[in-house]
C-alpha cells in the first residue's frame, strides 16, 4: 500500500531504503546529506532491524559496505562530494569484486572543500570511473524527490541483477528540498545463499572468497574482459532517459538531475517566444543514452548542454552527436544554480548567434 | 655422522617399511586437513605466517566452526591467506580489514569474524580503523602479525620497526628523532574500553606456538559468548628475508631484540581486568 | 624405563628447509638433506632413530609439513581406576 508524504529528498531516500528492506547502512556525516544518516539512526533499526552505523570516516564506511556486501546482504552508504572522493578506492574494489550495493552522492560544489550548495562537478568521477582501473557503475540521476525514493528500489534491483555497485548521483538541492512523494509499501528483509557470498563455508563446498586481487596478468585480464562484457550488457539493457517536446524541436537542451527541471522551464519560455526547444534528460548517466541523442541530432539544428559544472556531460553529448550539429554549453559552478531565463538567453546567444 | 648424512630417500623409505610406527592409530599430530588447504604456501622459508595460519585452522577445526567463521585478509604478505585457509574470506583494501570485518559482523552477528593483519596494514595505514573498531568494541578477533617491517613490498620501515633497525627506507637504522618511535599499538588498544582481551604472543618456539593457539581459541570463545568486545591477539613474528637472516637467526634476533621491546603476555583479560 | 617411540613423516615437497624444526628438536634427530625438492629447497630429513614423537618440530613448522606418530607403550599396565564427579582417571605404571 503506497503512502503520500511531504519529505526532503534525503529523507525520502532514507525512508525508501527502510521500505525496500535494506539490511545495513554505514555512513559518515557530511553536508548536504547528513539527513540520510540522521533519519536512519532515528527510524531504521526499530522498524526493520536494519543495521545503522556511523563510521569514523568515509574510508571506513565504504569498507564496511565492502565487507557487508560480500555477505550478500542489502547494504548502502551515502555521502557528498569530498566524502565520495575518499570512497573511490573502496568503490574500485567493490566493482572488481563484483559486490552488489547502493551508493549515493549528494553532489555539492567543488573542487576542494568547495561549498555546501548543489553542484554537478562529480559527473566525471561518477561515470568515467573515479577510482583506479577500468570499472563502471550504473549511475542514476534523479530530478525529483519522488525519484530519490524510487531509485533506491531500482538501484538495489540493478545491483543484484548485475552484482555491481549502483550510484545515485543527486545534488544538494534535491537532497534538501521538500516535495510530495508517493512511498511504496514496506518490503520484508530477505536473505539467501547466493552461491558466491561469504556466509561461512557450508558443507560440501570449498570456501567462497571475495577478492579483487589476481596476481597473474592473464587472469586479471580475464576478469577485466568479464567485467567489460557485463558493462556492455548494461549499455544494452539499462539506458534510461526522458524526452520532453523533442519530436518537433529545432533545438534540444540536454541536462540531468535538478538542472533538467530548470531547463524544462527554459524550453517552455522558448516555446512562448515561438522557438521550438525540447529537453532530453538522461536518467542513467552510465549507460549514457548515446543513441537517442545521436538520432535527435539528425532532426535538430543544434544541441545545448546545461550543467552545474564546467562542462563534463558535455563531452558525452558531443561524442553522441558526433559532429552532426553544433553543441553549445552553459554551466554554472561552485554551487550556483542557473535560472530558466539565463539558460534561454545563453541558448539564443550561443546557438542562434543573436539576441544579445 | 657423515654416513648418516648420506642417508638417501630410498634408504629412508626402506627404514619406514621395516618397522614403521607411522599408522593412523599412532598419529599424534597432523596439519589440519579441512580448514587448511593441502598446498604449499608462498611464504618465505621460516616465516611465521605459516605457523599462525596452521594453528588458526587447528582452532577452527577443533571448535567445529568452519561453517560459522568468516575471515578478512589484509594487504601485505598474507594477502593470499584465503588461498591457504579453506574458510569463507574477504580480501580487504590496505588497512581496512577491521572495517570490512565490522561490516560482516554487523550483518551476520551470529558468525565468528576475524581480521588477519600485518603491522603496516594495521598500525600505519589502518590505524584509524583499528582504533575505532576496538573503541566500538566490535565483537571480532583481530589477529595482528608484527614483524617490524613491510615484507611484501620488500623490507621498508614499518610503524613497528625497532629504533636503530635497518630497513630499505631506514638504511642507516631507524632514527627516532626524525622517523618517530615504534608504535606499540597493542598497548594502545588495551587502554580502550571496547577491547575485551588483548594479548601478545609469538610462534618462534613450540611452547609459544601452543600459547598462541590457546590465545586464538580463547579469543574466539569470548567472541562466541559476546560479553566483552574486541579481542586483539598480536603475534610478534619474524621476517628472515627482509631482516636478511636465516630463519633460525631471525628467531634468535627476534627473541633478543623484538621481545624486550614487545614483551609477551596478556595485556588485558575480559571484564576489564588488566594484567 | 620404557622408552617412548616416535616417528615423523615430512612432506618434502612442502618443506622449504628453514631448519626451524632442527632447532626445535631436542633429540637432534633432524638434518638438512643434500637433495633438493621440486621447488629447489634442501629439505629436512630424520637421520636418527631416537624420535620421541614430542611434536615440537611439527609445531614450529611454518609449512605444516610434518606429521608425528607416537607408539603407545604396551608394557604399561593399569593399576587403578579413580572415579570422581568430572571424569574417570586411569593410572598406569611401567612394569
Amino acid at each position: 500500500m503506497s503512502e503520500l508524504k511531504l519529505m526532503k529528498g534525503n529523507e525520502a531516500l532514507a525512508e525508501a531504503a527502510i521500505r525496500v528492506g535494506a539490511d545495513a547502512y554505514f555512513g559518515y556525516p557530511i553536508t548536504p546529506q547528513s539527513e540520510v544518516l540522521e533519519y536512519l539512526s532515528r527510524e531504521a533499526h526499530a522498524r526493520t532491524g536494519m543495521v545503522v552505523l556511523q563510521a569514523e570516516s568515509e574510508v571506513a564506511s565504504i569498507n564496511m559496505v565492502y565487507g557487508a556486501a560480500g555477505t550478500g546482504k542489502k547494504v548502502f552508504t551515502s555521502s557528498s562530494s569530498p566524502g565520495m572522493s575518499l570512497m573511490q578506492e573502496g568503490i574500485s574494489y567493490i566493482a572488481c569484486a563484483e559486490l552488489p550495493c547502493l551508493l549515493v552522492n549528494v553532489n555539492r560544489g567543488g573542487p576542494g572543500l568547495g561549498t555546501i550548495q548543489p553542484g554537478q562537478g562529480d559527473y566525471f568521477q561518477s561515470v568515467k570511473g573515479g577510482g583506479h582501473g577500468d570499472y563502471k557503475m550504473i549511475v542514476l540521476a534523479p530530478s525529483t524527490v519522488q525519484e530519490m525514493a524510487d531509485f533506491v528500489k531500482l538501484g538495489f534491483e540493478l545491483a543484484y541483477k548485475y552484482r555491481n555497485p549502483i550510484l545515485i548521483l543527486t545534488d544538494g538541492a534535491l537532497g534538501q528540498m521538500m516535495e510530495k512523494v508517493e512511498l511504496f509499501s514496506q518490503q520484508d528483509r530477505t536473505f539467501e545463499d547466493l552461491g558466491w557470498n561469504i556466509i561461512g563455508r557450508s558443507n560440501g563446498r570449498d570456501s567462497n572468497v571475495i577478492t579483487s586481487l589476481h596476481l597473474k596478468a592473464d587472469k586479471m585480464e580475464e576478469i577485466n574482459i568479464r567485467l567489460q562484457k557485463k558493462y556492455n550488457e548494461m549499455r544494452k539493457n539499462e539506458v534510461r532517459y526522458e524526452t520532453v517536446n523533442c519530436d518537433d524541436a529545432d533545438y534540444i537542451i540536454v541536462a540531468y538531475g535538478l538542472v533538467a527541471r530548470i531547463c524544462q522551464k527554459s524550453a517552455q519560455l522558448a516555446r512562448d517566444k515561438g522557438l521550438k526547444v525540447g529537453v532530453i534528460r538522461p536518467i542513467t548517466l552510465f549507460p549514457y543514452p548515446e543513441e537517442v541523442i545521436n538520432n535527435y541530432a539528425d532532426k535538430v539544428k543544434g544541441m545545448f548542454v546545461v550543467e552545474m559544472n564546467a562542462g563534463q556531460m558535455l563531452e558525452d553529448v558531443k561524442l553522441s552527436v558526433n559532429g552532426k550539429v553544433p553543441v553549445e554549453f552553459h554551466g554554472r559552478m561552485g554551487g550556483v544554480v542557473p535560472q530558466p531565463e539565463e539558460i534561454l538567453e545563453k541558448l539564443e546567444e550561443k546557438l542562434l548567434g543573436g539576441s544579445k | 655422522m657423515n654416513e648418516k648424512r648420506m642417508l638417501d630417500d630410498q634408504h629412508f623409505e626402506q627404514m619406514i617399511e621395516e618397522e614403521s610406527i607411522c599408522t593412523t592409530d599412532n598419529k599424534v599430530y597432523e596439519a589440519p586437513l579441512d580448514a587448511l588447504y593441502d598446498t604449499a604456501m608462498h611464504y618465505c622459508p621460516g616465516c611465521g605466517h605459516g605457523v599462525v595460519h596452521r594453528i588458526l585452522a587447528e582452532v577452527i577445526e577443533e571448535m567445529g566452526i568452519i561453517k560459522d567463521i568468516i575471515g578478512v585478509a589484509p594487504v601485505g604478505c598474507s594477502v593470499l591467506a584465503y588461498n591457504y585457509l579453506n574458510i569463507d574470506m574477504s580480501e580487504a583494501a590496505h588497512g581496512r580489514a577491521s572495517a570490512a570485518a565490522t561490516g560482516i559482523k554487523r550483518v551476520l552477528p551470529e558468525k565468528y569474524v576475524f581480521s588477519y593483519q600485518g603491522d603496516g596494514d594495521l598500525a600505519a595505514i589502518g590505524t584509524g580503523e583499528t582504533i575505532h573498531t576496538c573503541n566500538r568494541g566490535e565483537n571480532i578477533l583481530i589477529l595482528f602479525i608484527n614483524n617490524g617491517i613491510y615484507g611484501m613490498t620488500g623490507g621498508q620501515m614499518a610503524p613497528t620497526t625497532l629504533p636503530g633497525m635497518k630497513s630499505t627506507t631506514s638504511p642507516f637504522g631507524r632514527d627516532v628523532e626524525t622517523m618517530g618511535a615504534p608504535l606499540k599499538i597493542t598497548d594502545l588498544v588495551a587502554q580502550l574500553p571496547g577491547t575485551a582481551y588483548v594479548t601478545r604472543q609469538s610462534v618462534h618456539k613450540p611452547g609459544n606456538v601452543r600459547k598462541t593457539k590457546k590465545a586464538i581459541q580463547k579469543a574466539l570463545e569470548y567472541q562466541k559468548n559476546g560479553d566483552g568486545g574486541t579481542c586483539f591477539v598480536e603475534v610478534v613474528s619474524n621476517c628472515p628475508s627482509n631482516w636478511k637472516m636465516t630463519p633460525v637467526q631471525s628467531n634468535k634476533w627476534m627473541e633478543e631484540n623484538m621481545l624486550p621491546f614487545y614483551p609477551l603476555g596478556d595485556l588485558k583479560k575480559p571484564n576489564g581486568k588488566e594484567k | 624405563m620404557a622408552k617412548v617411540k616416535g616417528d615423523i613423516i615430512i612432506d618434502i615437497e612442502k618443506c622449504k628447509g628453514c631448519e626451524l624444526c632442527i632447532e626445535a628438536c631436542s633429540q637432534k634427530s633432524l638434518e638438512t638433506s643434500r637433495q633438493v625438492n621440486q621447488k629447489g629447497y634442501l629439505y629436512i630429513v630424520k637421520i636418527e632413530d631416537n624420535c620421541t614423537g614430542c611434536t615440537n618440530c611439527a609445531l614450529v613448522c611454518p609449512e605444516g609439513a610434518i606429521t608425528v606418530y607416537r607408539k603407545t607403550d604396551k608394557s604399561k599396565k593399569q593399576v587403578a581406576k579413580i572415579t570422581n564427579i568430572t571424569k574417570d582417571t586411569t593410572v598406569t605404571v611401567n612394569e
